[in-house]
């Protein structure tokens, strides 16, 4: 099945700096809106999420986080993806009281989460992919990023 | 065995729970487990939990559960996950 390609080299941000969790949320979900992904409502929603249901994730080897909204704030699907210089603070998803370092985060921009659920099954198997992560966060160029990304998320099942 | 009710929770109801509960579909399929599931926010649990059998979550719920409620984390990292399939089946096998 033909799969829209959801992560656009317009919405990656490469070795961040000077951020902290608010900052980066911010200048992620700002892009979202620039680019034509989401409303602008997605911003402060995006926000609040954080602050109710952390999006933290105590993966192997590379702190993820992906932060997101809900459907209404979306306009077209997409995921922005950040690399950060040095790691935010962000709290666990499910825990909020542990804190991990997130060097990584994938934005996501969901409309119809039952027709993107292979790409978010193949998202979650690459967190799980601790080698994987620790190279996604070393590359310097979006392209590259982009090409290795939507590789991942777009191959075939073998189901 | 009766249906079982499952219900899946996230912060918002898209992201999370889409994957678990895709999971657990395999597992309720791999396993004979007649069940049906259900996705939603955890603000709308309310609406979802009458009759439920089992609730897996990957957020806070916030407040006490007759219903028994099992941590879905593990889905998405990785880390855990054989460990709370088992602990799933069991408990819908009870």
């Amino acid at each position: 099945m033909q799969q829209t390609t959801l992560i656009n080299a317009d919405i990656i941000m490469l070795n961040l700096e000077n951020v902290d969790k608010t900052k980066v949320l911010t200048v992620m979900a700002n892009r979202l809106i620039d680019k034509g992904y989401v409303k602008e409502s997605y911003l402060p929603a995006v926000l609040n999420r954080e602050e109710e249901y952390p999006t933290g994730l105590p993966t192997n080897g590379v702190g993820v986080a992906i932060p997101h909204a809900d459907t209404k704030h979306v306009l077209k699907p997409g995921i922005a993806v950040a690399t950060l210089k040095d790691p935010v603070k962000f709290n666990v998803m499910g825990n909020p009281e542990q804190e991990i370092d997130v060097k990584l985060l994938f934005m996501l921009a969901i409309k119809e989460p039952e027709v993107q659920v292979n790409i978010l099954k193949k998202l979650v198997s690459i967190f799980q992919a601790k080698e994987l992560l620790i190279k996604l966060i070393s590359i310097n160029c979006e392209k590259e990023l982009v090409d290795i990304l939507n590789s991942l998320l777009n191959k075939d099942d073998e189901d | 065995m009766n249906k079982k009710k499952i219900v899946i929770a996230c912060g918002t109801g898209i992201a999370t729970s889409t994957v678990v509960a895709d999971k657990i579909e395999n597992l309720c399929k791999r396993e004979g487990i007649d069940a049906l599931i259900t996705q939603c926010k955890v603000s709308e649990l309310d609406a979802y939990i009458h009759g439920a059998d089992l609730i897996v979550t990957t957020t806070v719920l916030g407040k006490k559960s007759d219903v028994p409620v099992i941590n879905g984390l593990p889905f998405i990292t990785g880390i855990g996950e054989e460990e709370v399939l088992k602990q799933i089946a069991e408990e819908l096998k009870k």
